[in-house]
């Protein structure tokens, strides 16, 4: 491997000469050539990337195009195998994401590197090659944290704080290093729009006291509203650079996936609305655990004909309500009914039966056994639906082989060879199948939690497109989403849940980002606790 | 040089045929070299010790008797730890079963006619899967760990049969001796005509070949195995993790007491203060090497048969402790685990920091 | 007589409060190993041995902590480097440690052995019934509870302490933060299975100065079970241990005043009181659930 540095070729002149001109006596981080290989795919190929002090710099692609790898070599976690990085114009090796740290780099990661049983100084004290006394450390966490307007109690236990308070403490962890560039894995993913905001004030105070910000994200509205300059890269490779402020998002769009996106639209078709197909009662549910979310007096019609959306933050009880609809966490019988037949205490096979299809966040050890192949994967959820997947308690391996290829085809299911196990296919491909599954079978309902997480735009649109039809058909659809953007492209209504409560579903027409974000912030909950 | 692993994308089926093969080969090359230490020729000694039983008929019938509990346990043990659940007493329930099946020719002496053996048989199960219910239970009611509430029953069995046979049901003209009085001709577990095997044998063959069966074609096979992958997808399927946990717990147990009641009524014809060499851990080694599947479970069970008759052999003739067998039975479960890595993983070998270009695949 | 039981008492908590705060100490870092009665017998049989040979018992005791870390060293590159199932590999290290100490401790069956002597602290020792309870003992004993105050000082008072238990708590965070998580499991499972030999050197050299075979008994096991029980906190382990210790001394003491039950009986007891013990504290979901490792038994792979 080792390519080395003269060798450094870029593949479209463009970027080039974008280097050449960007790199300057500011230049704070000069990545030349990088590349990273795992087993057979090249994950990194040849990057070269310049970040100057005091510009927030966007690194932009699809899942899977590299950002991650790119990013974790900068913070240390992971060695390029070839290209070399200069910091400060000083070629360096950054063996570890300590000497990382030791150089000025820190890093906001988008699951969190925090620990749930530790408090909040001693998560902070971990990062810091000196943290000094606890209690010394815990009084410059509070007055750094209030200097930037994130304010945070040193004691808490992370187990204990919403998602928005735990970025808070990466992001002040990070202020305690005293960094040069911090790196920002899709910071705003998990705020709400009014906490992004916040953010955004934050990261613009850092740029112009002369830190720069290398952010990845997805959401190319806030690129360009925030970031001064845009590094896009596409199958490991860097394919662009630009200045966002001049580009649109539809524009950045077709640069990270190669070719215009097909964006979908629910208000294409009207929907003819049926009657209500699936009822929540007053769902209610206390917390299993010590960290899940309590559910309280969930109401909602989902209604044949329409995709009702249900908005909100990771942690909010999605995960809770999921299961209670699904049947895995049982709750009292009326609670859920599903066609005029309450439920809420028959197990999820009954519901099947009930022409009921689920499809979890989770499709690796949730939706999908990993260690099986996708034909015995098929028998997971339809064993029990009348499809002769099992006669006298016998398996068919041949039905199931049937049905695998009829909805690879479908689906558009890629894999390398025929029937693999689940955990070989991409993240799209597997989310798929696994949605593919579920309407294959043309339920009457249809519950999908968070249906393009992590998939990239070409599966994403095509199973958008692929619920509206559901839906448009006569089936009720209800998608639980963590994106706007999703929500507001295929719902006809939206709900938002914050805290275990839910807000009315609302029109879409009648919904805008605002009014969804304060809903989320809390107002969900006001709304739940008057009702 | 440092190891790392590299995650293959699916299960090398390969590997998963090889990797107990490559852990007996393991296992044979460590005891060679403990019987070089010892100061014995490793050649002759693992011959006599691996080989050697299997050529002569009786050592070679001795092979078979020692296996048939192995295997019958094994099977049961395959149900649960397939279905992640973590059944390590064994022992006890191969215990408690043979007291259950034994209570019958002990309490009632009299009742011998062709129900005999059969009643003793029910009852040898029922015992084994009740003994296996309690950490079941515990485990589904409140939680418990029952890692250590199923071994903790093992102690507790053994000091039960202890006290049964040196206290009310020792043999009243047995001269004080701490064993039952033996048992009669109905309540013994006779050997097929024409051959020095028990019944047990193939009554063990017909489990193994039900459960392969079960495991390999049916929902249930189905719903074990993913409960036993991946919990979370077992119950969107729609199963119930609770109720198989007790399954499981009842077919291992019953199985092992069920070998229990075979070994008492067909090997020794009495209750002793010991009647298990051990059976119970071995499975846990048998169950392992077979991978967990009936037919490679009854391979394994000749393996580690082989081992204690091995390790007689040795002792015999060459004056090497008989203690080596349970030596060569604990590195052999260490190698079939270490080798099982290779069913997942990759393992590559690395010289120095940066210099991944030499690196060589396994 | 209250002495007197007290004093048996301290012996058979003894084994139990060194083996189970090195396993908590393992634990913490995320790793079941259920190899501690594996470990012990080596520890016991390893420290029997090398006493017996060299006529030392301080020699006899290092090298069963020696024995205990060799053992652990094995359990630790399967189950941290190969990646093994770690139930199935503890079990394992317990099944080759009973028959290695079988092997090993054949030549010493039957044959007397070497007691360590007591330690009389002067003055304190010389108070009236606490004197000898408490200041005339082994060194053993003193070191057993000077490890429960440096472990607990050493989990939540230093920053080496912190580390160890965010790496059980989140390995990825730790290494995502730079922390070497195998190599940090590494140490604490040596330090476990040092722990382990050194109960296990307690039992054939101050116990019952003997060897017989398989003389653990199942206290390896009850160890693990004492873990669980102190909710992960060392000081609660004393507790545990002399609870325990207590149960298990009942035996002696019954006989002594001639009670009619069956001796069997009495012996299962500390048997039976695991089990007890063990669903009065998993009952409490809330309980175990806030406090157990989060990664405790989960495999870690880096990647690269």
């Amino acid at each position: 491997m080792g390519d080395g540095v003269a060798e450094t070729v870029t593949t479209t002149g463009d970027a080039g000469m974008a280097r050449q001109s960007r790199s300057g006596k500011d230049t704070l981080l000069d990545a030349r050539g990088l590349t990273k290989r795992f087993g057979d795919i090249l994950a990194n190929d040849r990057v070269d990337l310049v970040i100057n002090r005091g510009e927030i710099h966007a690194l932009l692609g699809e899942n899977g195009a590299g950002k991650s790898t790119l990013v974790k070599m900068f913070y240390g976690s992971l060695e390029p195998d070839g290209g070399e990085i200069l910091w400060q114009g000083r070629r360096v090796d950054i063996g570890n994401p300590a000497a990382a740290r030791d150089l000025g780099i820190g890093m906001v990661f988008q699951h969190f590197s925090l620990f749930e049983a530790l408090s909040v100084v001693e998560n902070i004290a971990l990062a810091l090659p000196n943290p000094g006394r606890m209690s010394e450390l815990s009084n410059r966490i509070q007055s750094v944290s209030r200097d930037y307007g994130l304010p945070l109690n040193p004691g808490d236990i992370v187990a204990d704080l919403p998602v928005g308070i735990r970025q808070r403490i990466e992001i002040v962890r990070c202020l305690l290093q005293e960094p040069q560039l911090i790196i920002m894995d899709e910071p705003t993913s998990v705020l709400t729009p009014q906490e992004a905001d916040l953010l955004f004030l934050t990261l613009e105070r850092l740029a112009k006291e002369g830190c720069a910000v290398l952010y990845i994200s997805h959401r190319l509205e806030e690129v360009k509203r925030i970031c001064h300059h845009a590094t896009i890269l596409r199958h490991g490779q860097v394919v662009r650079e630009c200045d966002p402020t001049k580009e649109t998002p539809a524009s950045l769009a077709s640069m990270m996936v190669g070719a215009d996106v097909a964006s979908v639209s629910a208000s294409a078709q009207k929907p003819v609305i049926g009657e209500t197909r699936l009822a929540l009662k007053n769902l209610s549910a206390k917390a299993a655990t010590p960290f899940a979310t309590a559910l309280n007096n969930v109401s909602l019609d989902l209604r044949a004909g329409e995709v009702v959306a249900i908005a909100g933050v990771a942690g909010n009880g999605q995960g809770e309500l999921f299961d209670a609809i699904s049947g895995e966490m049982p709750v009292a019988a009326d609670m859920v009914v599903l066609d005029g037949k309450p439920c809420g205490n028959r197990n999820i096979t009954w519901r099947r039966r009930q022409n009921a299809a689920f499809v979890p966040e989770e499709r690796l050890g949730h939706g999908a056994v990993p260690g099986m192949k996708l034909s015995q994967n098929i028998v997971l959820t339809r064993h029990s639906t009348g499809d002769k997947l099992v006669s006298a308690a016998f398996l068919s391996a041949a039905n199931a082989g049937k049905m695998e290829q009829r909805i690879k085809k479908t689906y558009d299911v890629r894999m390398s060879h025929d029937d693999p196990e689940a955990r070989s296919l991409s993240g799209g491909n597997l989310q798929k199948f696994v949605v593919g599954r579920e309407l294959d079978r043309k339920p009457g309902v249809l519950i999908v939690n968070q249906p393009t997480w992590g998939v990239d735009a070409g599966a994403a649109a095509l199973i958008r497109q692929a619920l509206i039809d559901l839906a448009r058909s006569g089936s009720a659809v209800l998608v639980i989403s963590q994106d706007l953007d999703e929500i507001f492209e295929i719902a006809d209504r939206i709900a938002v849940i914050s805290r275990g409560y839910l807000s009315a579903a609302e029109p879409t027409d009648d919904m805008n980002r605002e009014r969804v974000g304060l809903l989320m912030a809390g107002g969900a909950e006001a709304q739940g606790e008057v009702a | 040089m440092r190891v790392e692993l590299v995650k293959r994308k699916e299960h090398s089926r390969k590997m998963a045929l090889l990797s107990p093969l490559i852990a007996v080969g393991l296992t044979a090359i460590a005891a060679g070299i403990i019987f070089s230490i010892s100061g014995h020729n490793p050649l002759s000694g693992l011959y006599k010790f691996f080989i050697e039983p299997l050529t002569q008929e009786w050592s070679f019938n001795a092979t078979i008797a020692k296996a048939t509990p192995l295997i019958l346990i094994a099977c049961g043990l395959s149900v649960c730890y397939l279905s992640n659940n973590w059944n390590i007493g064994a022992e006890g329930q191969f215990i408690v079963g043979a007291l259950f099946g034994s209570a019958l020719p002990i309490l009632m002496p009299d009742f011998e006619n062709a129900a005999t053996l059969p009643l003793m048989m029910v009852f040898g199960v029922i015992g084994g899967a009740l003994w296996a219910l309690i950490p079941a239970v515990l485990k589904t009611r409140f939680n418990t760990n029952e890692i250590l509430t199923s071994l903790m029953l093992v102690y507790v069995a053994s000091l039960l049969l202890d006290y049964l046979v040196r206290g009310p049901w020792r043999d009243p003209g047995g001269y004080n001796f701490p064993e039952s009085a033996m048992f009669s001709d109905a309540a013994t577990l006779s050997t097929i005509p024409g051959t020095s095997l028990s019944f047990a044998a193939p009554i063990t063959l017909i489990v193994a070949i039900v459960l392969a069966v079960i495991l390999g074609k049916t929902l249930k096979g189905f719903e074990i195995r993913v409960m036993g992958e991946s919990p979370r997808a077992g119950s969107f399927a729609g199963f119930s993790a609770k109720k198989l946990t007790l399954f499981s717990f009842a077919t291992a147990g019953g199985l092992a007491g069920l070998a229990g009641t075979m070994e008492v009524s067909g090997a020794l014809n009495q209750l002793l203060p010991t009647i298990s060499p051990g059976y119970g851990f071995t499975a846990i080694i048998v169950a392992f090497l077979g991978r967990l599947n009936p037919f490679g479970i009854i391979v394994a069970g000749f393996v580690l048969a082989l081992s204690y008759i091995g390790g007689e052999a040795v002792q015999s003739a060459m004056g090497v402790s008989n203690k080596i067998a349970s030596v060569i039975q604990g590195l052999l479960l260490f190698f079939v685990l270490a080798c099982d890595t290779l069913i997942l993983y990759r393992i590559r070998f690395v010289g120095r920091r940066g210099s991944a270009g030499e690196a060589s695949h396994v | 007589m209250f002495e007197a039981v007290l004093l048996t008492v301290i012996t058979a908590a003894t084994p139990l409060l060194i083996a189970a705060i090195g396993e908590l100490v393992v634990e913490r870092s995320g790793v079941l190993n259920l190899g501690v009665e594996g470990m012990m017998i080596m520890g016991a049989v390893v420290g029997f041995a090398v006493a017996n040979q060299t006529g030392s018992g301080t020699l006899g005791v290092i090298a069963a902590v020696a024995a205990g870390m060799a053992m652990s060293a094995l359990f630790g590159f399967l189950v941290l480097v190969l990646v093994t199932n770690q139930v199935a590999t503890g079990l394992a290290l317990t099944i080759l440690g009973i028959g290695f100490s079988g092997l090993i401790g054949e030549a010493f069956i039957g044959i007397p052995g070497l007691k360590l002597p007591d330690l009389y602290i002067p003055v304190l020792s010389e108070i009236p019934f606490f004197g000898p309870v408490f200041f005339q003992q082994d060194a053993l004993v003193y070191i057993s509870f000077a490890l429960v105050i440096a472990v607990a000082y050493f989990l939540f008072r230093t920053r080496l302490g912190l580390v160890l238990r965010s790496v059980g708590d989140n390995h990825g965070s730790a290494h995502a933060l730079g922390y070497s998580v195998i190599r940090i499991r590494f140490a604490a499972v040596l330090f476990g299975g040092a722990c382990a030999g050194l109960a296990g050197a307690y039992m054939s050299l101050a116990y019952t100065p003997q060897w017989v075979e398989n003389m653990t008994a199942g206290r390896g096991w009850i160890a693990l079970a004492l873990v669980v029980f102190s909710s992960w906190l060392p000081l609660r382990v004393v507790i545990g241990a002399y609870l325990f210790g207590a149960v298990s001394v009942l035996n002696l003491h019954a006989q002594a005043v001639e009670l009619d039950i069956p001796s069997q009986l009495l012996s299962s007891l500390p048997y039976l009181a695991t089990i007890l013990v063990l669903v009065l504290i998993s009952a409490n979901r809330r309980l175990t659930l806030v406090n157990t490792p989060a990664c405790l038994g989960k495999p870690f792979v880096p990647d690269r």
